[in-house]
Protein backbone atom coordinates (compact mmCIF):
# COMPACT_ATOMS: atom_id res chain seq x y z
CA UNK A 1 0.00 0.00 0.00
CA UNK A 2 2.69 2.43 1.03
CA UNK A 3 4.93 1.50 -1.89
CA UNK A 4 1.99 1.88 -4.19
CA UNK A 5 1.50 5.37 -2.73
CA UNK A 6 5.14 6.31 -3.38
CA UNK A 7 4.96 4.96 -6.90
CA UNK A 8 1.91 7.09 -7.68
CA UNK A 9 3.55 10.02 -5.97
CA UNK A 10 6.58 9.82 -8.26
CA UNK A 11 4.38 9.46 -11.31
CA UNK A 12 2.26 12.37 -10.11
CA UNK A 13 5.03 14.84 -9.48
CA UNK A 14 6.73 14.11 -12.80
CA UNK A 15 3.48 14.81 -14.61
CA UNK A 16 2.98 17.80 -12.34
CA UNK A 17 6.47 19.11 -13.10
CA UNK A 18 5.50 19.39 -16.75
CA UNK A 19 2.21 21.10 -15.95
CA UNK A 20 4.08 23.51 -13.71
CA UNK A 21 6.59 24.45 -16.43
CA UNK A 22 3.80 25.22 -18.86
CA UNK A 23 1.57 26.89 -16.26
CA UNK A 24 4.33 29.41 -15.49
CA UNK A 25 3.97 30.92 -18.94
CA UNK A 26 0.26 31.51 -18.45
CA UNK A 27 0.66 32.91 -15.00
CA UNK A 28 3.57 35.25 -15.75
CA UNK A 29 1.82 36.77 -18.74
CA UNK A 30 -1.40 37.08 -16.80
CA UNK A 31 0.45 38.70 -13.92
CA UNK A 32 1.63 41.51 -16.14
CA UNK A 33 -1.02 41.92 -18.83
CA UNK A 34 -4.09 40.46 -17.07
CA UNK A 35 -4.69 38.41 -20.16
CA UNK A 36 -4.69 34.67 -20.93
CA UNK A 37 -2.33 33.81 -23.75
CA UNK A 38 -4.31 31.01 -25.37
CA UNK A 39 -1.60 30.51 -27.96
CA UNK A 40 0.80 29.33 -25.26
CA UNK A 41 0.11 25.62 -25.85
CA UNK A 42 0.80 26.06 -29.56
CA UNK A 43 4.10 27.78 -28.89
CA UNK A 44 4.90 24.69 -26.83
CA UNK A 45 4.06 22.48 -29.83
CA UNK A 46 6.27 24.51 -32.15
CA UNK A 47 9.03 24.33 -29.60
CA UNK A 48 8.68 20.55 -29.53
CA UNK A 49 8.85 20.33 -33.32
CA UNK A 50 11.92 22.56 -33.46
CA UNK A 51 13.51 20.50 -30.71
CA UNK A 52 12.67 17.28 -32.54
CA UNK A 53 14.25 18.43 -35.79
CA UNK A 54 17.39 19.75 -34.15
CA UNK A 55 17.69 16.59 -32.05
CA UNK A 56 17.37 14.30 -35.07
CA UNK A 57 19.76 16.43 -37.11
CA UNK A 58 22.50 16.23 -34.48
CA UNK A 59 21.90 12.71 -33.41
CA UNK A 60 21.46 11.11 -36.87
CA UNK A 61 22.04 7.40 -36.40
CA UNK A 62 23.44 7.38 -32.91
CA UNK A 63 22.06 4.89 -30.49
CA UNK A 64 20.90 5.95 -27.02
CA UNK A 65 23.84 7.09 -24.94
CA UNK A 66 25.91 10.03 -23.90
CA UNK A 67 26.00 11.62 -27.34
CA UNK A 68 22.23 11.39 -27.69
CA UNK A 69 21.74 12.95 -24.29
CA UNK A 70 24.04 15.78 -25.35
CA UNK A 71 22.06 16.17 -28.59
CA UNK A 72 18.84 16.24 -26.60
CA UNK A 73 20.04 19.09 -24.38
CA UNK A 74 21.38 21.07 -27.33
CA UNK A 75 18.02 20.63 -29.03
CA UNK A 76 16.26 21.73 -25.87
CA UNK A 77 18.30 24.93 -25.68
CA UNK A 78 17.72 25.70 -29.35
CA UNK A 79 13.99 24.99 -28.98
CA UNK A 80 13.81 27.23 -25.91
CA UNK A 81 15.54 30.12 -27.68
CA UNK A 82 13.45 29.72 -30.84
CA UNK A 83 10.23 29.61 -28.82
CA UNK A 84 11.30 32.66 -26.83
CA UNK A 85 11.72 34.59 -30.08
CA UNK A 86 8.40 33.24 -31.28
CA UNK A 87 6.61 34.25 -28.09
CA UNK A 88 8.06 37.77 -28.20
CA UNK A 89 7.12 38.17 -31.87
CA UNK A 90 3.57 37.00 -31.24
CA UNK A 91 3.23 39.55 -28.49
CA UNK A 92 4.54 42.37 -30.68
CA UNK A 93 2.38 41.46 -33.67
CA UNK A 94 -0.86 40.18 -32.19
CA UNK A 95 -1.20 41.55 -28.65
CA UNK A 96 0.68 44.81 -28.32
CA UNK A 97 -1.46 46.76 -30.80
CA UNK A 98 -4.49 45.70 -28.75
CA UNK A 99 -3.14 46.66 -25.36
CA UNK A 100 -5.53 49.56 -24.93
CA UNK A 101 -8.45 47.76 -26.59
CA UNK A 102 -11.27 46.14 -24.57
CA UNK A 103 -10.04 43.05 -22.80
CA UNK A 104 -11.90 40.65 -25.08
CA UNK A 105 -9.92 41.77 -28.15
CA UNK A 106 -6.46 40.43 -27.22
CA UNK A 107 -8.12 37.24 -25.98
CA UNK A 108 -9.72 36.66 -29.37
CA UNK A 109 -6.46 37.56 -31.03
CA UNK A 110 -4.73 34.90 -28.92
CA UNK A 111 -7.26 32.28 -29.99
CA UNK A 112 -6.62 33.30 -33.60
CA UNK A 113 -2.87 32.97 -33.15
CA UNK A 114 -3.44 29.57 -31.60
CA UNK A 115 -5.28 28.36 -34.72
CA UNK A 116 -2.70 29.86 -37.05
CA UNK A 117 0.12 28.10 -35.22
CA UNK A 118 -1.52 24.69 -35.03
CA UNK A 119 -2.86 24.76 -38.60
CA UNK A 120 0.43 25.92 -40.04
CA UNK A 121 2.15 23.11 -38.17
CA UNK A 122 -0.26 20.64 -39.77
CA UNK A 123 0.43 22.20 -43.15
CA UNK A 124 4.20 22.08 -42.81
CA UNK A 125 4.73 18.92 -40.80
CA UNK A 126 1.66 16.83 -41.63
CA UNK A 127 -0.99 15.44 -39.35
CA UNK A 128 0.87 12.31 -38.31
CA UNK A 129 2.66 12.20 -35.00
CA UNK A 130 6.41 11.82 -34.79
CA UNK A 131 8.35 10.01 -32.18
CA UNK A 132 11.04 11.74 -30.21
CA UNK A 133 13.38 8.83 -29.43
CA UNK A 134 14.64 8.49 -25.90
CA UNK A 135 18.24 9.67 -25.75
CA UNK A 136 18.89 7.00 -23.15
CA UNK A 137 17.74 3.51 -22.33
CA UNK A 138 14.46 4.13 -20.58
CA UNK A 139 14.05 0.87 -18.73
CA UNK A 140 12.80 1.51 -15.19
CA UNK A 141 15.30 1.60 -12.39
CA UNK A 142 14.13 -0.31 -9.34
CA UNK A 143 14.53 1.48 -6.03
CA UNK A 144 13.44 -1.06 -3.50
CA UNK A 145 9.91 -1.95 -4.41
CA UNK A 146 9.18 1.17 -6.40
CA UNK A 147 10.58 2.01 -9.78
CA UNK A 148 11.46 5.20 -11.57
CA UNK A 149 12.32 5.64 -15.23
CA UNK A 150 15.31 7.69 -16.40
CA UNK A 151 12.77 9.84 -18.24
CA UNK A 152 11.07 10.64 -14.96
CA UNK A 153 14.43 11.53 -13.42
CA UNK A 154 15.09 13.80 -16.40
CA UNK A 155 11.74 15.55 -15.97
CA UNK A 156 12.25 16.03 -12.25
CA UNK A 157 15.78 17.33 -12.71
CA UNK A 158 15.08 19.68 -15.60
CA UNK A 159 11.82 21.08 -14.24
CA UNK A 160 13.32 21.39 -10.75
CA UNK A 161 16.40 23.22 -11.96
CA UNK A 162 14.53 25.57 -14.31
CA UNK A 163 11.96 26.46 -11.67
CA UNK A 164 14.67 27.09 -9.10
CA UNK A 165 16.50 29.29 -11.59
CA UNK A 166 13.30 31.17 -12.33
CA UNK A 167 12.66 31.80 -8.64
CA UNK A 168 16.19 33.09 -8.21
CA UNK A 169 15.80 35.33 -11.23
CA UNK A 170 12.50 36.76 -10.10
CA UNK A 171 13.47 37.29 -6.48
CA UNK A 172 17.12 38.19 -6.61
CA UNK A 173 17.93 40.00 -9.83
CA UNK A 174 17.25 43.59 -10.78
CA UNK A 175 15.26 42.59 -13.85
CA UNK A 176 13.32 39.95 -11.97
CA UNK A 177 12.31 42.46 -9.31
CA UNK A 178 11.35 44.88 -12.07
CA UNK A 179 9.17 42.16 -13.52
CA UNK A 180 7.38 41.73 -10.21
CA UNK A 181 7.06 45.48 -9.80
CA UNK A 182 5.58 45.77 -13.29
CA UNK A 183 3.02 43.10 -12.55
CA UNK A 184 2.02 44.93 -9.36
CA UNK A 185 1.67 48.41 -10.86
CA UNK A 186 2.64 49.20 -14.44
CA UNK A 187 2.33 52.97 -14.13
CA UNK A 188 4.41 53.10 -10.98
CA UNK A 189 6.96 50.80 -12.63
CA UNK A 190 7.36 53.16 -15.56
CA UNK A 191 7.85 55.97 -13.03
CA UNK A 192 10.89 54.05 -11.82
CA UNK A 193 12.31 54.22 -15.33
CA UNK A 194 11.44 50.59 -16.00
CA UNK A 195 10.69 50.07 -19.68
CA UNK A 196 7.41 48.20 -19.38
CA UNK A 197 7.47 47.02 -23.01
CA UNK A 198 10.82 45.35 -22.52
CA UNK A 199 9.57 43.65 -19.38
CA UNK A 200 6.54 42.35 -21.25
CA UNK A 201 8.78 40.97 -24.02
CA UNK A 202 11.00 39.33 -21.44
CA UNK A 203 7.97 37.75 -19.79
CA UNK A 204 6.82 36.24 -23.07
CA UNK A 205 10.34 35.05 -23.82
CA UNK A 206 10.74 33.26 -20.50
CA UNK A 207 7.25 31.76 -20.56
CA UNK A 208 7.68 30.47 -24.11
CA UNK A 209 11.12 29.02 -23.39
CA UNK A 210 9.72 27.13 -20.40
CA UNK A 211 6.88 25.85 -22.58
CA UNK A 212 9.33 24.54 -25.17
CA UNK A 213 11.29 22.74 -22.46
CA UNK A 214 8.06 21.25 -21.14
CA UNK A 215 7.04 20.29 -24.67
CA UNK A 216 10.26 18.42 -25.32
CA UNK A 217 10.10 16.59 -22.01
CA UNK A 218 6.55 15.46 -22.59
CA UNK A 219 7.18 14.46 -26.24
CA UNK A 220 9.46 11.63 -25.18
CA UNK A 221 6.36 9.84 -23.91
CA UNK A 222 3.58 11.28 -26.01
CA UNK A 223 5.13 12.06 -29.40
CA UNK A 224 5.07 15.33 -31.32
CA UNK A 225 1.97 16.36 -33.27
CA UNK A 226 0.28 19.58 -34.28
CA UNK A 227 -2.42 19.57 -31.60
CA UNK A 228 -0.26 18.29 -28.77
CA UNK A 229 -0.35 21.70 -27.09
CA UNK A 230 -4.11 21.98 -26.88
CA UNK A 231 -4.97 19.65 -24.01
CA UNK A 232 -1.62 20.12 -22.28
CA UNK A 233 -2.01 23.89 -22.53
CA UNK A 234 -5.53 23.76 -21.20
CA UNK A 235 -4.52 21.65 -18.22
CA UNK A 236 -1.55 23.86 -17.47
CA UNK A 237 -3.93 26.79 -17.57
CA UNK A 238 -6.11 24.99 -15.04
CA UNK A 239 -2.99 24.45 -12.91
CA UNK A 240 -2.23 28.17 -13.07
CA UNK A 241 -5.76 29.04 -11.99
CA UNK A 242 -5.73 26.45 -9.21
CA UNK A 243 -2.48 27.87 -7.83
CA UNK A 244 -3.70 31.43 -8.20
CA UNK A 245 -3.25 33.00 -11.60
CA UNK A 246 -0.58 35.68 -11.71
CA UNK A 247 1.31 34.03 -8.87
CA UNK A 248 4.56 32.28 -9.82
CA UNK A 249 4.91 29.89 -6.85
CA UNK A 250 1.18 29.31 -7.29
CA UNK A 251 1.68 28.00 -10.81
CA UNK A 252 4.36 25.61 -9.58
CA UNK A 253 2.16 24.41 -6.74
CA UNK A 254 -0.92 24.18 -8.98
CA UNK A 255 1.00 22.15 -11.56
CA UNK A 256 2.35 19.67 -9.04
CA UNK A 257 -1.02 19.38 -7.36
CA UNK A 258 -2.82 18.75 -10.61
CA UNK A 259 -0.30 16.07 -11.62
CA UNK A 260 -0.76 14.34 -8.27
CA UNK A 261 -4.55 14.59 -8.35
CA UNK A 262 -4.72 13.12 -11.84
CA UNK A 263 -2.44 10.24 -10.98
CA UNK A 264 -4.08 9.45 -7.68
CA UNK A 265 -7.53 9.97 -9.17
CA UNK A 266 -6.94 7.30 -11.74
CA UNK A 267 -5.17 4.96 -9.33
CA UNK A 268 -7.15 5.26 -6.12
CA UNK A 269 -10.58 6.45 -7.15
CA UNK A 270 -10.52 4.08 -10.11
CA UNK A 271 -11.46 6.80 -12.57
CA UNK A 272 -11.42 5.09 -15.97
CA UNK A 273 -8.30 6.07 -17.89
CA UNK A 274 -10.40 7.66 -20.62
CA UNK A 275 -11.80 10.08 -18.07
CA UNK A 276 -8.39 11.04 -16.74
CA UNK A 277 -8.55 14.44 -18.39
CA UNK A 278 -11.77 15.30 -16.63
CA UNK A 279 -9.98 15.36 -13.27
CA UNK A 280 -8.32 18.66 -14.13
CA UNK A 281 -11.58 20.29 -15.07
CA UNK A 282 -13.45 18.98 -12.06
CA UNK A 283 -10.65 20.45 -9.94
CA UNK A 284 -11.02 23.73 -11.84
CA UNK A 285 -14.76 23.88 -11.15
CA UNK A 286 -14.26 23.11 -7.46
CA UNK A 287 -11.55 25.76 -7.10
CA UNK A 288 -13.64 28.36 -8.89
CA UNK A 289 -16.52 27.62 -6.55
CA UNK A 290 -14.56 27.40 -3.32
CA UNK A 291 -11.62 29.72 -3.80
CA UNK A 292 -11.84 31.62 -7.08
CA UNK A 293 -8.56 33.43 -6.50
CA UNK A 294 -6.69 30.11 -6.33
CA UNK A 295 -4.66 28.56 -3.55
CA UNK A 296 -1.95 31.22 -3.31
CA UNK A 297 -3.86 33.97 -5.07
CA UNK A 298 -4.96 37.02 -3.17
CA UNK A 299 -8.43 38.39 -2.96
CA UNK A 300 -7.78 41.73 -4.52
CA UNK A 301 -9.95 44.39 -3.07
CA UNK A 302 -10.23 47.60 -4.97
CA UNK A 303 -9.02 50.46 -2.82
CA UNK A 304 -10.96 53.67 -3.10
CA UNK B 1 18.73 81.96 -10.20
CA UNK B 2 17.95 80.09 -13.35
CA UNK B 3 14.84 78.11 -14.05
CA UNK B 4 15.07 74.34 -13.96
CA UNK B 5 11.63 73.65 -15.37
CA UNK B 6 9.84 75.80 -17.87
CA UNK B 7 6.30 75.07 -18.98
CA UNK B 8 4.87 77.01 -21.92
CA UNK B 9 1.29 77.05 -23.16
CA UNK B 10 0.61 73.53 -21.92
CA UNK B 11 -2.64 71.99 -23.10
CA UNK B 12 -4.02 68.58 -22.24
CA UNK B 13 -7.44 67.30 -23.16
CA UNK B 14 -9.24 64.10 -22.31
CA UNK B 15 -11.62 63.73 -25.24
CA UNK B 16 -13.80 66.80 -25.28
CA UNK B 17 -12.70 67.93 -21.84
CA UNK B 18 -9.85 70.38 -21.65
CA UNK B 19 -8.00 69.57 -18.46
CA UNK B 20 -5.21 72.10 -19.02
CA UNK B 21 -5.97 75.15 -21.10
CA UNK B 22 -2.59 76.53 -22.02
CA UNK B 23 -0.73 77.28 -18.83
CA UNK B 24 2.77 78.60 -18.44
CA UNK B 25 5.06 78.81 -15.44
CA UNK B 26 8.64 78.34 -14.37
CA UNK B 27 10.27 76.61 -11.45
CA UNK B 28 13.56 78.01 -10.24
CA UNK B 29 16.44 75.75 -9.43
CA UNK B 30 16.59 74.90 -5.76
CA UNK B 31 13.17 76.25 -4.90
CA UNK B 32 10.04 74.70 -3.45
CA UNK B 33 7.01 75.44 -5.59
CA UNK B 34 3.49 74.36 -4.90
CA UNK B 35 0.40 74.16 -7.01
CA UNK B 36 -2.80 74.50 -5.08
CA UNK B 37 -6.34 74.25 -6.27
CA UNK B 38 -9.54 72.32 -5.88
CA UNK B 39 -10.35 68.88 -7.21
CA UNK B 40 -10.42 68.87 -10.98
CA UNK B 41 -8.24 71.95 -11.36
CA UNK B 42 -5.78 69.89 -13.38
CA UNK B 43 -2.96 69.62 -10.86
CA UNK B 44 -2.29 65.91 -11.24
CA UNK B 45 -2.68 66.17 -14.99
CA UNK B 46 0.09 68.74 -15.01
CA UNK B 47 2.50 66.46 -13.14
CA UNK B 48 1.57 63.53 -15.38
CA UNK B 49 2.21 65.66 -18.46
CA UNK B 50 5.69 66.59 -17.24
CA UNK B 51 6.50 62.89 -17.16
CA UNK B 52 4.78 62.21 -20.50
CA UNK B 53 2.23 59.98 -18.84
CA UNK B 54 -0.49 61.87 -20.73
CA UNK B 55 -0.16 63.32 -24.24
CA UNK B 56 0.00 67.11 -24.36
CA UNK B 57 0.50 70.11 -26.63
CA UNK B 58 2.84 72.91 -25.69
CA UNK B 59 6.36 72.93 -24.45
CA UNK B 60 7.99 71.53 -21.34
CA UNK B 61 11.68 72.28 -20.95
CA UNK B 62 13.70 70.68 -18.18
CA UNK B 63 17.29 71.67 -17.51
CA UNK B 64 17.51 73.21 -20.99
CA UNK B 65 16.06 70.19 -22.78
CA UNK B 66 12.69 69.89 -24.48
CA UNK B 67 10.81 66.93 -22.99
CA UNK B 68 8.17 66.67 -25.68
CA UNK B 69 7.85 63.18 -27.22
CA UNK B 70 10.35 61.76 -24.73
CA UNK B 71 9.40 58.57 -22.96
CA UNK B 72 8.70 58.45 -19.25
CA UNK B 73 11.80 56.44 -18.44
CA UNK B 74 14.02 58.80 -20.44
CA UNK B 75 12.59 61.82 -18.65
CA UNK B 76 13.23 60.08 -15.38
CA UNK B 77 16.82 59.46 -16.33
CA UNK B 78 17.21 63.19 -16.96
CA UNK B 79 16.54 63.78 -13.28
CA UNK B 80 12.83 64.08 -12.57
CA UNK B 81 11.17 61.79 -10.07
CA UNK B 82 7.50 61.66 -9.23
CA UNK B 83 5.98 60.59 -5.95
CA UNK B 84 2.56 59.63 -7.29
CA UNK B 85 -0.78 60.33 -5.72
CA UNK B 86 -1.80 57.55 -3.38
CA UNK B 87 1.88 56.60 -2.92
CA UNK B 88 1.75 53.58 -5.25
CA UNK B 89 4.44 51.63 -3.45
CA UNK B 90 4.87 48.07 -4.75
CA UNK B 91 2.73 46.32 -2.18
CA UNK B 92 4.15 42.82 -2.55
CA UNK B 93 7.77 43.90 -2.68
CA UNK B 94 9.77 44.46 0.47
CA UNK B 95 10.77 47.94 1.57
CA UNK B 96 14.31 47.33 0.36
CA UNK B 97 13.13 45.97 -2.99
CA UNK B 98 10.99 49.07 -3.41
CA UNK B 99 14.11 51.18 -2.95
CA UNK B 100 15.96 49.00 -5.46
CA UNK B 101 13.22 49.71 -7.96
CA UNK B 102 13.60 53.42 -7.36
CA UNK B 103 17.23 53.02 -8.40
CA UNK B 104 16.37 51.01 -11.49
CA UNK B 105 17.98 53.54 -13.81
CA UNK B 106 21.17 53.64 -11.72
CA UNK B 107 23.72 51.15 -13.02
CA UNK B 108 26.43 51.68 -10.39
CA UNK B 109 25.73 49.17 -7.63
CA UNK B 110 28.02 50.97 -5.20
CA UNK B 111 26.06 54.16 -5.67
CA UNK B 112 22.80 52.29 -5.12
CA UNK B 113 24.15 50.91 -1.87
CA UNK B 114 25.27 54.35 -0.75
CA UNK B 115 21.92 55.91 -1.52
CA UNK B 116 20.11 53.09 0.24
CA UNK B 117 22.21 53.72 3.36
CA UNK B 118 21.41 57.40 3.04
CA UNK B 119 17.68 56.64 2.89
CA UNK B 120 17.90 54.28 5.85
CA UNK B 121 19.70 56.98 7.81
CA UNK B 122 17.09 59.56 6.91
CA UNK B 123 14.11 57.26 7.43
CA UNK B 124 14.99 55.04 10.34
CA UNK B 125 11.60 53.39 10.35
CA UNK B 126 12.26 52.10 6.83
CA UNK B 127 15.50 50.55 7.98
CA UNK B 128 13.68 48.75 10.77
CA UNK B 129 11.15 47.47 8.29
CA UNK B 130 13.41 46.84 5.32
CA UNK B 131 12.51 43.18 4.90
CA UNK B 132 8.80 43.70 5.39
CA UNK B 133 6.40 43.91 2.50
CA UNK B 134 5.42 47.46 1.69
CA UNK B 135 1.76 46.57 2.16
CA UNK B 136 2.37 46.08 5.88
CA UNK B 137 3.45 49.69 6.39
CA UNK B 138 1.17 52.41 7.71
CA UNK B 139 0.05 55.20 5.40
CA UNK B 140 2.69 57.60 6.66
CA UNK B 141 5.44 55.00 6.38
CA UNK B 142 4.31 54.19 2.86
CA UNK B 143 4.54 57.88 2.00
CA UNK B 144 8.08 57.96 3.38
CA UNK B 145 8.89 54.89 1.32
CA UNK B 146 7.42 56.49 -1.79
CA UNK B 147 9.57 59.58 -1.22
CA UNK B 148 12.69 57.54 -0.48
CA UNK B 149 12.04 55.41 -3.55
CA UNK B 150 11.77 58.52 -5.71
CA UNK B 151 15.05 59.85 -4.28
CA UNK B 152 16.92 56.65 -5.11
CA UNK B 153 17.37 57.75 -8.71
CA UNK B 154 19.16 60.87 -7.50
CA UNK B 155 16.75 63.39 -9.04
CA UNK B 156 17.41 67.09 -9.57
CA UNK B 157 13.72 67.70 -9.22
CA UNK B 158 11.12 65.90 -7.18
CA UNK B 159 7.44 66.08 -8.08
CA UNK B 160 5.02 65.20 -5.32
CA UNK B 161 1.35 64.58 -5.96
CA UNK B 162 -0.74 65.11 -2.83
CA UNK B 163 1.88 63.92 -0.34
CA UNK B 164 -0.46 64.62 2.55
CA UNK B 165 -3.45 62.77 1.17
CA UNK B 166 -5.12 60.43 3.62
CA UNK B 167 -2.59 60.99 6.39
CA UNK B 168 -3.19 62.09 9.96
CA UNK B 169 -2.46 65.82 10.53
CA UNK B 170 0.63 65.06 12.59
CA UNK B 171 1.97 62.79 9.88
CA UNK B 172 1.29 65.47 7.27
CA UNK B 173 3.58 67.78 9.23
CA UNK B 174 6.26 65.11 9.42
CA UNK B 175 6.07 64.56 5.67
CA UNK B 176 6.31 68.28 4.94
CA UNK B 177 9.31 68.69 7.18
CA UNK B 178 10.94 65.80 5.31
CA UNK B 179 10.18 67.54 2.02
CA UNK B 180 11.76 70.83 3.06
CA UNK B 181 14.70 68.91 4.49
CA UNK B 182 15.26 67.23 1.11
CA UNK B 183 15.18 70.65 -0.50
CA UNK B 184 17.55 72.31 1.95
CA UNK B 185 20.03 69.53 2.61
CA UNK B 186 20.15 67.88 -0.79
CA UNK B 187 19.32 70.89 -2.93
CA UNK B 188 16.56 69.04 -4.74
CA UNK B 189 14.05 71.31 -6.46
CA UNK B 190 10.51 70.52 -5.37
CA UNK B 191 7.25 70.89 -7.24
CA UNK B 192 4.31 69.76 -5.22
CA UNK B 193 0.61 69.57 -5.71
CA UNK B 194 -1.49 69.73 -2.60
CA UNK B 195 -5.04 70.23 -1.45
CA UNK B 196 -3.86 71.12 2.00
CA UNK B 197 -3.15 74.67 0.89
CA UNK B 198 -1.98 76.07 4.21
CA UNK B 199 0.63 73.37 4.65
CA UNK B 200 1.80 73.70 1.06
CA UNK B 201 2.02 77.50 1.08
CA UNK B 202 3.96 77.58 4.33
CA UNK B 203 6.53 75.19 2.89
CA UNK B 204 6.87 76.94 -0.47
CA UNK B 205 9.03 79.68 -1.92
CA UNK B 206 6.59 80.19 -4.76
CA UNK B 207 3.09 79.00 -5.42
CA UNK B 208 0.49 78.91 -8.15
CA UNK B 209 -3.23 78.68 -7.73
CA UNK B 210 -4.95 76.59 -10.36
CA UNK B 211 -8.59 76.72 -11.33
CA UNK B 212 -10.18 74.67 -14.09
CA UNK B 213 -7.03 74.15 -16.10
CA UNK B 214 -5.53 77.62 -15.74
CA UNK B 215 -3.18 79.37 -13.37
CA UNK B 216 -5.22 82.16 -11.88
CA UNK B 217 -2.86 83.48 -9.26
CA UNK B 218 0.80 83.29 -8.44
CA UNK B 219 3.21 84.66 -5.89
CA UNK B 220 5.46 83.69 -3.04
CA UNK B 221 4.06 81.24 -0.54
CA UNK B 222 3.97 83.92 2.14
CA UNK B 223 2.12 86.39 -0.11
CA UNK B 224 -0.52 83.89 -1.07
CA UNK B 225 -1.09 82.96 2.55
CA UNK B 226 -2.11 86.60 3.11
CA UNK B 227 -4.13 86.91 -0.09
CA UNK B 228 -7.83 87.43 0.55
CA UNK B 229 -9.05 85.31 -2.32
CA UNK B 230 -6.81 82.43 -1.32
CA UNK B 231 -7.86 82.78 2.29
CA UNK B 232 -11.51 82.58 1.36
CA UNK B 233 -11.32 79.80 -1.19
CA UNK B 234 -8.58 77.54 0.11
CA UNK B 235 -7.78 78.35 3.71
CA UNK B 236 -11.34 78.52 5.01
CA UNK B 237 -10.90 81.88 6.66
Amino acid sequence: MLQEFFQHFINGITLGGIYALVALGYTMVYGILKFINFAHGDVLMWGAYIGLFVYNAIRTTHAPGAFSVFAFFVAMVVAAIASAVMGMSIEKIAYKPLRKAPRLAPLLSAIGVSYILSNSAQLFFGTHSRKLEYPFDNSPIAMGSISITPHQILILAVSGITMFALMMFVNKTRLGKAMRATSLDQDAASLMGINVNNIISLTFAIGSALAAIGGMLVSLDFKVYATMGTMLGLKAFVAAVVGGIGNIPGAMLGGLLLGLLETFGVALLHIPLGFKDTVAFVVLIIILLVRPSGILGKNIREKV
Amino acid sequence: MSSLLKVEDLKVSYGAINALKGLSFEVEKGSVVSLIGANGAGKSTLLNAILSLVPYRGKIVFDGEDLNKKKTDDIMKKGISLVPEGRRVFADLTVEENLDMGAFTVKDSKLIKERKEEMFARFEILKARKDQKASTLSGGEQQMLAIARALMSGPKMLLLDEPGLGLAPLMVEVIFSIISDINKKNGVTILLVEQNARMALKASDNAFVMELGNIVLSGTGADLLKNDEVKKAYLGE
